[in-house]
């Protein structure tokens, strides 16, 4: 949170919402259910979110999320939109705490960011999703906490396999090559 | 290519090209609130045949978005089964009767129902063709430059900018590390398990995201270096002034929204109910 | 005369390295001057650009002693957007640099910022995008340009601030030949006509020679080697020491064993005198003699009558028809977007031609998926890092085997050879983020060669690589070319690599192939260099000028002779 938001920031937001849009097409279905698919756009979303903080996080889903649809889909489903952000702002917060960039994403920093991972993807899917669209729609309850609770598990799959190996890279870039040593 | 059913925006010369990107965007924003809000069904036609109306004046083309089009289509068709069955009797609740006209049992089919989802029916369309036309109408650089005047800030109008000024190349770098990992084994095929799919999606998304954070690095460098961010505004060379045509579909939309949600809301409830 | 940027006992060291990477800079460059600055990877003469423009320290922080002015400024005081008045910085990457969603919002951005008014803006565009020849370009999107033209637009982007300095980095990375002679040319306009001081960094020196510089700085380990004009240092053993490739005439002229003197105005070949020295060349030529030709092998592939089109009707590739020997090292030359990189994604099968066949080793293709092509050909693209896809080397070296399914046994065994094979051995159980960017290429080289495929297909293998690396990257192919008889193909814009390390090139214009010979009769052909942009080789002039009519006959005994010099060990590269 103490991150100020400059120019990085403001561009990380927009690469970071073209490759979401751009990876709105590349997701593994594993049912015909609207809206529930592995998508890996979440990853792209969940790693932004835990390096750059809640609000390029929540940025990129917001904008990322109804300008994929709208280019995509020609329709933006709102209710589906907020919970994204949601969830960018909960893994987002702790960001600090998981060291990526000091190289420090180990063990007990894995822990910490599926913890939050699932906690952030639970409130965004179980209950933001379906409340919202049971407010805007009027959608019956049991099909769209169902959508939900597939959604919920299609996204901690991919944050948490997906975005856990993208981060563990990532702080590996940050680590000192002086403690390397040539082998024969 | 991949990036060929994306919709794009397309010069042409008719009063709706003409308007300010914000003014389409309020426009859009206030038309899809309303849509969402109001589940009157006489509100909601009217909503449609305005809506395929502006759709007809902006000289939007069939080929433009028919494969969307019909995209949205059977997504709305699977959504209105979904509905139905996970909620055969959605309707009643709703309108309080039930009026029984095929099938008994859990899945039977009444009047209410059909009458429900036509309407979820009509709340789709009502904003599709204003979303459609949103996108195909409106130049990506005067609407970046126009979010200014909503008193958005700068820095998130722009970062839309570079969001639309990069999709294109992502969207190659994509192409082209898809296919060079596919040329050493790694095939998306649908017939291998789950987690395996999920290793190889890694495999493209990895350096597809780790160059683009180098990436990410040029461009705050080059933006940096020719001043962005300097002072508490900027102009833009974009930037379209508000003409009376803007304000007139401005104040259109608004009064039509109050107008829409006073009829809706007048008898306590959004829902029309014919039934009783 | 006051200097306009004035380094005194500078030295610089970044906050996350352990050694200053300046080292008591003293530099004196004054207004209107236009002065070349060269040196290998890593040298630091990219830092000291940055030091110019204030990225140093604001962007990349470090500490520093001693004093730099830049138009009577000190940039780690004045800050980025300060020096951004004076100082205009041209970036390598053109994709990079271009922010706007059209060109005229890309050229207007730096007056945006500024808060100009939009009609001073429309004014101010239209001006300099005159002054750099994108005037019909305004309303075009950076997708429907080519790489010269990205460059013309940043160009046009930092003149329209009206700065004193421009800065390039790099400004021949990216571009074929001719473009980037057209670039040489057009900043050469903007010094005169704007009077700007003008600083190019960049390791092609003969391209940046193209036209007159006032002086060239070589920095070499932090330090200025340095600093003279060009017919001096040309005629010095400084470049050579430092790893930068000389203009191929001087090179040739060397070996002929001229002793080259700064009054005979080495700068341009055109100008040259060389009445002393026709003599020495022409004894040279007569004396070398050129070895048998190599004879027909069986084709390893064979490219029959190839169409595409992506729209039809707009043919991307027409009549493609030639044959690659087994075991040959060949190049696929031609200008940007002329359609070579179709043809590499047509013969590994991303996209299926319109009409004709490609053969292997004698049989069609065509049924075979992308995977198996695979197995056979191998691609290597330019950028290694979007390829990596493995945080360590022995797993991404590894990939390609484990998703075939071979045994953990033989993958192990097979990687640790590819490894040793490459050099890579010791570096196994690293990351590959540790490694740098030409080792990195190499780590994607071997994780093609480790699945045996016939034929290897590299896009620009060297593009924006030193001398030093260039030289390594390609001893390496031409190793495993000569060691596996691995049958290689390039595609490329460095006319260097093509003629030192190529037996033919296939030359691509406008989809067409329009020659299909060796690079000395290609290089040394007008009309095929200027259909395909190419820039004829200056060994041809340097033949003309030396009344030798014969000019690809002696670029081919220059290119024999350089091949054995290397191969007798007498590498002309420093050793770092």
């Amino acid at each position: 949170m103490n991150q100020k938001f400059g120019i990085k920031q403001v561009v990380a937001i927009g690469i970071g919402t073209a490759l979401f849009i751009v990876l709105t097409n590349a997701q593994v279905p594993f049912l015909i259910v609207p809206n529930t698919a592995l998508q890996s756009r979440v990853a792209v979303l969940t790693f932004f979110s835990a390096i750059y903080g809640p609000v390029v996080g929540a940025a990129i889903g917001l904008i990322g999320h109804a300008l994929g649809d709208a280019l995509f889909y020609g329709s933006i489903w709102w209710s589906w939109v907020f919970p994204e952000a949601v969830f960018a702002i909960a893994v987002g917060l702790f960001s600090a705490k998981y060291k990526v960039k000091a190289g420090g994403f180990g063990g007990k920093e894995i822990v910490l960011f599926n913890v939050v991972q699932i906690i952030g993807n639970a409130v965004a899917w179980i209950l933001c999703a379906p409340i919202l669209d049971i407010l805007i729609y009027a959608e019956p309850a049991g099909k769209v906490f169902g959508q939900g609770a597939l959604a919920f598990v299609g996204n901690i799959v991919v944050a948490g396999v997906l975005g856990t190996l993208l981060l563990v890279a990532y702080s590996k870039v940050g680590a000192k090559s002086g403690s390397l040593t040539k082998e024969n | 290519m991949a990036g060929s059913r994306l919709l794009t925006y397309k010069e042409k010369d008719t009063w709706i090209h003409r308007l300010s990107g914000v003014t389409k965007m309020l426009f859009f924003l206030l038309w899809s609130i309303t849509g969402m809000l109001t589940y009157d069904t006489r509100v909601l036609l009217v909503m449609l045949v305005f809506s395929f109306v502006i759709f007809w004046m902006s000289k939007t083309e069939w080929k433009q978005v028919g494969t969307v089009f019909k995209f949205i289509l059977f997504f709305l068709c699977l959504n209105l089964l979904a509905v139905y069955a996970f909620a055969p009797h959605q309707g009643t609740e709703i309108y309080g009767t039930m009026t029984v006209l095929a099938f008994s049992g859990r899945y039977s089919l009444t009047a209410e129902q059909l009458f429900y989802e036509f309407n979820i029916m009509l709340k789709y369309l009502t904003v599709t063709p204003v979303v459609l036309m949103f996108i195909v109408t409106t130049n990506p650089s005067e609407f970046a430059a126009s979010l200014s005047r909503l008193g958005i800030s700068y820095n998130v109008g722009y970062a839309i900018a570079i969001a639309l000024r990069y999709v294109p190349d992502v969207q190659a770098d994509f192409t082209k590390i898809k296919h060079a990992q596919e040329a050493r084994g790694i095939e998306m095929s649908s017939k291998t398990s789950l987690w395996d799919r999920l290793k190889k999606m890694s495999m493209i998304i990895f350096p597809l995201l780790f160059s683009s954070m180098d990436r990410i690095d040029v461009v705050s460098n080059a933006m940096e270096l020719r001043g962005f961010g300097k002072h508490k505004k900027r102009t833009w060379y974009m930037g379209k002034k508000l003409a009376l045509n803007d304000y007139l579909t401005i104040a259109f939309v608004v009064v039509f929204m109050v107008a829409a949600l006073t009829i809706t809301f007048s008898h306590g409830s959004r829902f029309y109910n014919p039934f009783v | 005369m006051t200097p306009i940027i004035e380094f005194k006992n500078y030295t610089f060291k970044y906050r996350s390295q352990a050694e200053p990477t300046l080292l008591d800079i003293n530099l004196a460059i004054y207004p209107g001057e236009k002065v070349l600055i060269v040196g290998p990877s890593g040298s630091g003469k990219s830092t000291l650009a940055h030091c110019v423009n204030g990225m140093v320290p604001f962007s990349y922080p470090g500490e520093s002693t001693g004093t730099l002015t830049v138009n009577g400024k000190d940039p780690a005081k004045t800050g980025i957007f300060g020096m951004s008045k004076s100082v205009g910085t041209v970036l390598q990457d053109t994709d990079g640099q271009f922010i706007g969603l059209t060109v005229a919002e890309d050229v207007a951005f730096a007056l945006e910022n500024d808060c100009v008014e939009q009609k001073e803006m429309f004014r101010r565009v239209d001006e300099v995008a005159e002054t750099v020849d994108i005037k019909k370009l305004l309303d075009h999107a950076p997708t429907e340009l080519s790489g010269g033209q990205k460059q013309r637009v940043s160009m046009a982007g930092v003149l329209v601030d009206d700065v004193d300095i421009l800065l390039f980095d790099e400004p021949l990375a990216n571009l074929d030949p001719a473009t980037g002679k057209r670039a040489i040319d057009l900043i050469d306009k903007i010094h005169r006509e704007e009077k700007k001081t003008v600083l190019i960094i960049e390791h092609r020196l003969e391209d940046v020679l193209y036209r007159d510089v006032d002086r060239i700085i070589v920095i070499g380990e932090g330090r200025v080697v340095a600093d003279q004009k060009p017919d001096d240092l040309l005629v010095s053993d400084v470049l050579i020491k430092e790893g930068i490739r000389e203009p191929l005439y001087v090179t040739a002229l060397k070996h002929a064993g001229c002793q080259i003197k700064a009054s005979d105005l080495p700068q341009h070949i055109e100008t040259m005198r060389l009445e002393e020295h026709k003599q020495k060349v022409q004894e040279w030529y007569s004396h070398v003699t050129l070895p048998e030709p190599k004879h027909e092998k069986e084709a390893a592939l064979e490219i029959l009558d190839l169409d595409f089109s992506y729209i039809s009707g707009n043919p991307v590739l027409s009549n493609i028809r030639f044959r690659v020997n087994k075991g040959e090292m060949i190049s696929i030359v031609g200008k940007n977007g002329a359609g070579k990189s179709t043809l590499s994604s047509l013969i590994c099968g991303f996209i299926d031609p319109d009409r004709g066949k490609i053969l292997l080793n004698g049989s069609d293709i065509a049924d075979r998926s992308i995977k198996e092509r695979g197995e056979v050909i191998g691609l290597v693209m330019q950028n290694p890092n979007q390829m990596i896809s493995k945080p360590m080397i022995f797993d991404e070296v590894a990939l390609g085997l484990s998703v075939r399914g071979v045994p953990e046994e033989e993958i192990k065994e097979r990687v640790n050879e590819t490894l040793k094979i490459c050099g890579l051995y010791p570096f196994r159980n690293w990351p590959v983020s540790a490694l740098s960017f030409g080792q990195k290429k190499r780590v994607t080289i071997a994780s093609i060669l480790v699945m045996n495929p016939s034929v290897i297909i590299l896009d620009e293998p060297t593009a924006g690589q030193d001398y030093r690396h260039y030289t390594e990257i390609m001893e390496f192919l031409k190793d495993i070319n000569e060691k596996f008889g691995i049958t290689i193909i390039m595609i490329t814009h460095d006319m260097h690599l093509m003629l030192e390390y190529t037996d033919r090139a296939i030359v691509i214009a406008d989809g067409q192939l329009i020659a299909d010979d060796t690079p000395a009769n290609v290089l040394t052909n007008e009309e095929i260099a200027d259909r395909a942009y190419l820039k004829k080789t200056s060994l041809y002039d340097l033949a003309v000028k030396c009344g030798i009519t014969d000019a690809s006959g002696f670029a081919d005994r220059f290119i024999y002779f350089e091949r054995q010099v290397r191969e007798n060990g007498r590498v002309q590269t420093s050793d770092v």
